[in-house]
């Protein structure tokens, strides 16, 4: 667990404000930001006096469960078309919106000798199987194919690719070895700034549309105090540090 | 080794029941092994069967080994039939279907001569497109029997086959296990609780107790031995067989001759010369010390007394020998109190008078 | 709007998933349950409890284990490879391998109660009428257990169709070799295309409900489960 530092003036401030009347914010949260969102929520508790509560799942799952009356107020999402889809559907708090969270792409392999010179693994193409994360319904596997289109090994590979539902279960697929290797999310593969197994390239930005992560208030948050505590809290240099340790952007 | 005898010789150890027995059966006839329930007859039954599997068994049937320290025939390759207590028809199959399960797998005996034999002994050649559901409980049982007679067995196993059936049913089916056996040439072990049963149908009866032969010996000597329990029943009888000598349709009598006498029975419907079984029961026998003169009672016989045993506070068993040679025995039950007054004594000579002759059919 | 080649794809696939899993259950489940219904070994608690596993775990569950041990470092994976038909996760016979381990206990159980109903007596009774071991089953067994050989085969293939969290795991989504048809719903929901998801999913319901019908018509007394 990392310790956080208790002397930020602005947040010991916020949290004297808030302190008098405690609320409870129940978030749904994307999958891939379980752990971070761990570490946040705990800081949250102890520097505003609030609680917020995490449901952690896929994207597209909290969207028909929040169309359909879900007891949420805030939404962490893992992209940003379904916060924005949300918003013209009327569902959320109008101009809450924005990005708490950048995604980074990395190729990552459990084996310590595949990935040595970045991408030219790929070419070469000596691997039964790469695992990327559903293109359809995961950002980060639309990231991978736009990354795998542009080095022009798309078509070569093919054959090749095993998607996992999600990121975590795309993790899953390399960390067993039963794909050698496969573009998964460096927070997953990653901590306290560096990869912590096995060999990886990080993907560089540019080859791929940004993998933004959007958060919203929901309709069902307005005049929930801890709601808007908590967006207030993600956007503090403090959280955005946090998040950072995690390996994304911000 | 003898071939015209059965030699079964198992130990058996559960926990809760021991069985040991060492017999030696007759290689034809009907041989009943009675007992109480829990008594281990069909345990034995089953050993024979190679149902139940022991190390320690022998067994041989006219001369053939089935089972001894090297041997054993698993049951399919027994040449015998099993009847079961309770129907046991494949409700998957007509009756004809059930007849011919076995027959096909003995192979030769397709001809259809077993299969006609089976079916007219047993009365059943109406019923074969039936199935067992559309049968009474006695009607199933019928066709079971003749299952097990299709594939010309060379021993025949019955476990108490009319248990199951209520008396009607039973009234229904004895006449047909009568017949079997007067017409069977392979040996039968029948297992059996009914004295009245074992009295109709065997020839010779195993008493079994607590998983031990307590008795053998033929039905009649064993019906009225004083020391078992057989003659200490309330049914106690001894059995007697005899030859229809003459019919008066006038008074509506049968006249039958037995070793060293006559019997005079209500009107049999046999023919002369047929040799019928008849049993008369213990308590129907009273005794005289001088012949009655005029008397109501039809069958009056001299009788020497053999043995006397009391087998209750008030009541004497009495074991008599009657007709020349003595050789055809009698029980009466009569009570303490006539025994003293009328000072009876083993080796004494009476008059047994007979108040009823049970007929086996 | 109806179904799409990749539907089309899909529902093939899952058919012929189910088939195949079906037809292997019931040469492999039928000598676990005879075995279950008339051993009075001591391991026949162990035994029964393996095989009725998959009833109570989640089948994310089953699934990890099964990646984990079809893996490249797991026992299956080292063994499919030291025999040459290499690694079995993202294939169709893994699938089929998944499934049989999954929906086991569906065809077993309904097997196994069937024998345990026959008894004893009807085998003695072929054995006296001189049917050796193989013959009883066939002439025996075979028929008066059909309603419960009916309902395994039913139940089986129905719940290899509806089977999502182990194909999940270990199938890798891939068209045509690993893509059945609850992996494509998750899909539709997932991506928000309710309608395709819709047609897909109500298909499901259907199938599941004259699946359950035929079974409730054709067996009306059998034991279930």
């Amino acid at each position: 667990m990392k310790t956080i530092p208790k002397t930020l003036t602005a947040l010991a401030l916020l949290a004297g404000a808030c302190a008098a009347q405690a609320e409870t914010v129940q978030v749904a949260v994307a999958a891939n930001f379980t752990a971070p969102m761990k570490v946040i929520a705990e800081a949250f508790a102890q520097d505003t006096g609030h609680k917020a509560e995490a449901a952690y799942g896929s994207t597209g799952k909290f969207y028909a469960q929040i169309t359909n009356g879900a007891p949420f107020q805030v939404f962490l999402a893992a992209d940003d078309t379904t916060p924005a889809k949300l918003e013209d559907e009327g569902m959320t708090r109008p101009g809450t919106r924005f990005t708490y969270a950048t995604g980074t792409l990395v190729l990552w392999s459990a084996d310590p000798a595949l990935i040595k010179d970045g991408a030219r693994v790929l070419g070469r193409n000596q691997f039964r199987k790469l695992a990327i994360a559903n293109p359809k319904t995961a950002p980060y596997g639309t990231a991978a194919v736009e990354v795998m289109k542009a080095l022009q090994v798309d078509q070569m590979l093919a054959p090749k690719l095993v998607q996992g539902e999600n990121i975590a279960q795309t993790y899953q697929f390399v960390s067993t070895g039963n794909a050698e290797l496969g573009f998964v999310a460096l927070s997953q593969a990653f901590k306290d700034g560096q990869i912590t197994g096995g060999s990886a390239w990080v993907v560089p930005a540019e080859m791929h549309e940004p993998i933004r992560q959007d958060a919203v208030i929901l309709k069902t948050g307005e005049g929930n105090a801890a709601a808007n505590a908590f967006m207030d809290y993600l956007k503090s240099d403090k959280v955005k540090a946090i998040i950072r340790s995690f390996g994304y952007e911000i | 080794m003898t071939t015209d005898h059965i030699q079964a010789r198992f130990h058996l150890d559960y926990p809760e029941f021991t069985l040991n027995v060492d017999l030696e059966l007759p290689g034809r006839g009907v041989t009943a092994l009675f007992g109480h329930s829990g008594s281990g007859k069909t345990t034995l039954l089953r050993l024979v069967a190679g149902l139940i599997r022991i190390q320690d068994g022998r067994l041989s049937v006219n001369g053939e080994v089935w089972q001894d320290d090297r041997i054993f025939l698993p049951t399919h390759k027994r040449p015998l039939g099993y009847v079961f207590q309770e129907a046991s028809l494949f409700p998957h199959l007509t009756a004809r279907g059930n007849l011919e399960y076995g027959m096909k797998r003995v192979g030769n005996a397709m001809d259809g001569a077993a299969l006609e034999q089976a079916v007219a002994l047993l009365g059943i050649g109406h019923l074969l497109d039936r199935r067992p559901h559309q049968l009474s409980g006695g009607e199933r049982q019928r066709v079971a029997i003749a299952r097990a007679l299709a594939v010309q067995p060379r021993l025949l196993l019955m476990d108490e086959p009319l248990a199951a059936l209520d008396l009607k049913r039973k009234q229904e089916i004895l006449p047909y296990l009568e017949r079997l056996h007067d017409a069977l040439e392979i040996p039968v072990l029948y297992v059996s609780h009914s004295p009245d049963e074992v009295a109709r149908l065997a020839d010779t009866v195993v008493l079994v107790e607590q998983g031990r032969v307590r008795a053998q010996g033929p039905v009649n000597e064993l019906f009225s031995r004083l020391d078992l329990a057989l003659a200490q029943d309330q049914e106690a009888s001894a059995i007697i067989e005899g030859v229809v000598l003459s019919h008066d349709d006038d008074y509506a009598l049968t006249r039958l001759e037995i070793q060293g006498g006559h019997l005079s029975v209500a009107r049999l419907d046999r023919d002369i010369h047929e040799l019928v079984r008849v049993r008369i029961h213990a308590r129907d026998v009273s005794l005289a010390l001088d012949e009655p003169g005029a008397s109501s009672i039809l069958n009056i016989l001299p009788a020497r007394i053999l043995e006397m045993r009391e087998i209750e506070q008030a009541q004497v068993l009495v074991k008599l020998c009657t007709g020349a040679g003595e050789k055809t025995p009698l029980l009466a039950r009569i009570t303490r109190h006539s025994r003293d007054r009328l000072r009876l004594h083993e080796g004494q000579s009476v008059f047994a008078q007979v108040k009823a002759v049970a007929l086996m059919d | 709007m109806g179904f799409s080649d990749a539907d089309i794809q899909a529902i093939w696939l899952t058919f012929r998933l189910a088939g195949l899993t079906t037809l292997l259950l019931l040469l492999i489940g039928t000598p676990i349950a005879w075995w279950l219904a008339r051993t009075r070994s001591r391991w026949k608690g162990p035994v029964g409890a393996v095989v009725a596993l998959p009833l109570v775990l989640p089948p994310t569950v089953i699934g990890f284990y099964l990646l984990v041990a079809m893996g490249p470092n797991g026992p299956v994976g080292q063994l499919t490879q030291a025999v040459g038909i290499g690694l079995l996760p993202f294939t169709f016979w893994g699938l089929v391998i998944a499934s049989v381990f999954y929906s086991m206990p569906f065809v077993v159980q309904p097997i196994q109660n069937a024998i345990e109903a026959l008894g004893e007596r009807p085998l003695e009774v072929a054995a006296t009428l001189r049917a050796g071991p193989w013959d009883r089953f066939f002439s025996v067994v075979v028929p008066l257990a059909r309603p419960g050989f009916l309902t395994a085969a039913i139940l089986g293939f129905a719940h290899t169709v509806g089977e999502f969290g182990v194909v999940l795991m270990i199938g890798g989504n891939i068209p045509g070799a690993t893509r059945v048809v609850s992996v494509q719903i998750y899909d539709y929901v997932e991506a928000m295309e309710y309608g395709q998801a819709h047609w897909l999913a109500m298909s499901m319901v259907i199938f599941s409900f004259l699946v359950l019908l035929a079974l409730y018509t054709l067996n009306p007394n059998q034991r279930r489960f």
